[in-house]
């Protein structure tokens, strides 16, 4: 029989530490939808994506209010559109986007990943298709999410890619200049990039997943901050284990979610993506996690070593709850996700290459940062690639959501509202990286790479 | 696990009540389960302050209503007296805290 103690941590782990589910997301294949006709196959999409995911939202609120837990996001991805989009003769893939975007609001999810695609050794004329179509499709759609994988640890990094995301990043913010370039917080750009990841913006369905799968994204960074709080004398390894035990509880939640959502949708559960995915609200950011381990601001020398034993004990203790882990599964470090990171950044604590020395080692690379809306599409690039090549060389998925907000300057605030919260324009470098960006070709992929 | 130890598991919810301790809670709750042929199992109480935490585990096995109407019936109740009452299946914490 369950104790007293243990049914009140669990209320007050949901009710004070705002422990929930952050998203169920229906991954779902497109591949049988391929059509010459573009309007045929757009049809089909919509069609697939209504069908299948019709039940999503009612079940999974159903399942919140059964267990008690808040189940936030109900999210779809399917099949890289390039591979769908690439049978027809059409040059502007926007069409394919509308489907998507048109079905997930008859659905009711807020956001469907999915307009993305694969370049990391190079680029069929499908995948150039849909690449040019993103700022569009980003910019006139309102749920579609987008996501491009550059590089992986076996290809090397693709630089002409990496070139053509940078034009594309500030294509997309000019679109959506009268939002401060919200577009482009619906844009990741990948190294490395995991096939079954639930979360926004850079979820796709892979081309080894089922035809349909439930994945899970748990998050929680205010229930490890609050037991983190309650060693703060304690050594290291007690910390360590402190984490553990609670990711370890966070974690068979998800896992306990996911499959009672996969069993009443009637398809099979897919991984739990244990994460801290912090949000905007007081006391669910993963910089106070940092603090609390007693820096006295996110961004000050120890972050980085603070961030990687919370990373690896959120895995640890996870990989013990679930059966199958999967995803991004770590820690994110969004700025203007988080609210611990955006005071962190606006009292000079934390800086962009701060961030990038954290991207090495948390689950993910920079994420929502604003940027001068003045940067050049080449420092874009260069940002890109460098984060790039520590997941290249790291064997491990970073990726960058980066927005050059149109005429803001170092010093300004950007505001999207809701779970994207609002973010300080940061400080770039100003020093040209013109002609290394401009040589084209490929980055050789590393030595490690030739494992066989 | 047998079938019918399977059975009786899926069907056992968590009944919370948080609030200041007032006259006739547990008597409005208990009255609502078994209107609704619903076995309470367990009951533990503690009042902390002047705030009181009741836990209760009962069996739905029989009866009338499912889970979501339960909880829709001991919410209202909850408003009418001013203290927080839930209803969540044990499952959600028995995987937390059971391996």
């Amino acid at each position: 029989m369950l104790t007293m103690q243990e049914i009140m941590e669990t209320i007050k782990m949901v009710q004070e530490e705002k422990l929930d589910i952050r998203t169920i997301t229906m991954g779902i294949s497109l591949r049988d939808c391929c059509h010459p006709a573009p309007h045929k196959a757009a049809d089909k999409i919509y069609d697939k994506i209504t069908r299948l995911a019709e039940n999503l939202v009612p079940v999974g609120e159903n399942i919140a209010r059964e267990f008690g837990i808040p189940i936030v996001n109900k999210r779809i991805s399917v099949t890289p559109i390039s591979l769908v989009g690439e049978c027809t003769e059409i040059d502007d893939y926007y069409i394919f986007a509308r489907a998507m975007d048109k079905a997930a609001r008859e659905v009711g999810v807020n956001f469907i990943g999915g307009f993305s695609t694969l370049v990391h050794k190079g680029m069929t004329r499908g995948d150039a298709k849909l690449i040019q179509s993103i700022p569009r499709a980003l910019a006139e759609t309102e749920r579609v999410c987008a996501s491009v994988n550059v590089a992986t640890t076996k290809a090397g990094i693709n630089m002409d890619a990496v070139h053509l995301m940078g034009n594309v990043i500030k294509e997309t913010a000019e679109r959506t200049r009268d939002k401060d370039g919200l577009g482009c917080a619906k844009l990741v750009t990948f190294a490395n990039v995991p096939e079954d990841n639930p979360f926004m913006a850079g979820a796709f369905h892979g081309v080894g997943e089922p035809e349909s799968v439930i994945n899970v994204g748990v998050s929680g960074p205010g229930v490890v901050n609050r037991a983190v709080s309650r060693v703060r004398e304690a050594d290291f390894g007690t910390l360590a284990e402190t984490i553990k035990k609670t990711a370890f509880k966070i974690t068979r939640m998800g896992e306990l979610v996911g499959r009672t959502a996969a069993s009443r949708l009637g398809v099979p559960f897919g991984i739990v993506d244990i994460s801290l995915a912090p949000t905007p609200a007081v006391g669910d950011s993963v910089a106070e996690i940092l603090e609390s381990m007693g820096l006295e601001r996110c961004g000050t020398h120890g972050t980085t070593a603070a961030l990687a034993l919370l990373n690896d004990a959120v895995k640890k203790g996870g990989a013990m709850a679930s059966s199958y882990v999967g995803g991004l599964s770590g820690a994110f470090i969004p700025v203007s996700e988080d609210a611990g990171m955006v005071r962190a950044v606006e009292e000079g604590a934390l800086g962009l290459d701060k961030l990038e020395a954290m991207t090495c080692v948390c689950s993910v690379g920079l994420d929502m940062i604003a940027v001068p809306g003045d940067t050049s599409a080449e420092t874009l690039a260069a940002i890109i690639a460098d984060e790039a090549a520590i997941g290249v060389i790291n064997q491990k998925t970073t990726a960058v959501r980066i927005i050059p907000a149109p005429g803001k300057k170092t010093g300004d605030r950007v505001e999207y509202g809701g779970l994207l919260g609002s973010a300080p324009v940061m400080l770039v470098h100003p020093f040209s990286s013109t002609e290394f960006v401009r040589r084209g070709g490929r980055i050789p992929a590393p030595v490690h790479s030739l494992s066989n | 696990m047998s079938d019918t130890t399977k059975k009786e598991m899926k069907n056992r919810v968590i009944v919370t009540v948080l609030g200041p301790d007032k006259v006739g809670i547990i008597a409005g709750v208990a009255q609502i389960l078994a209107e609704n042929n619903i076995n309470i199992l367990d009951i533990s109480q503690t009042i902390l302050q002047e705030f009181l935490a009741m836990v209760l585990i009962a069996d739905m096995d029989a009866s009338t209503v499912d889970l979501l109407e339960l909880k829709q019936k001991l919410n209202e109740l909850g408003e009418k007296i001013g203290v927080r009452i839930d209803a969540q299946h044990e499952d959600a914490f028995s995987y937390m805290h059971r391996i």
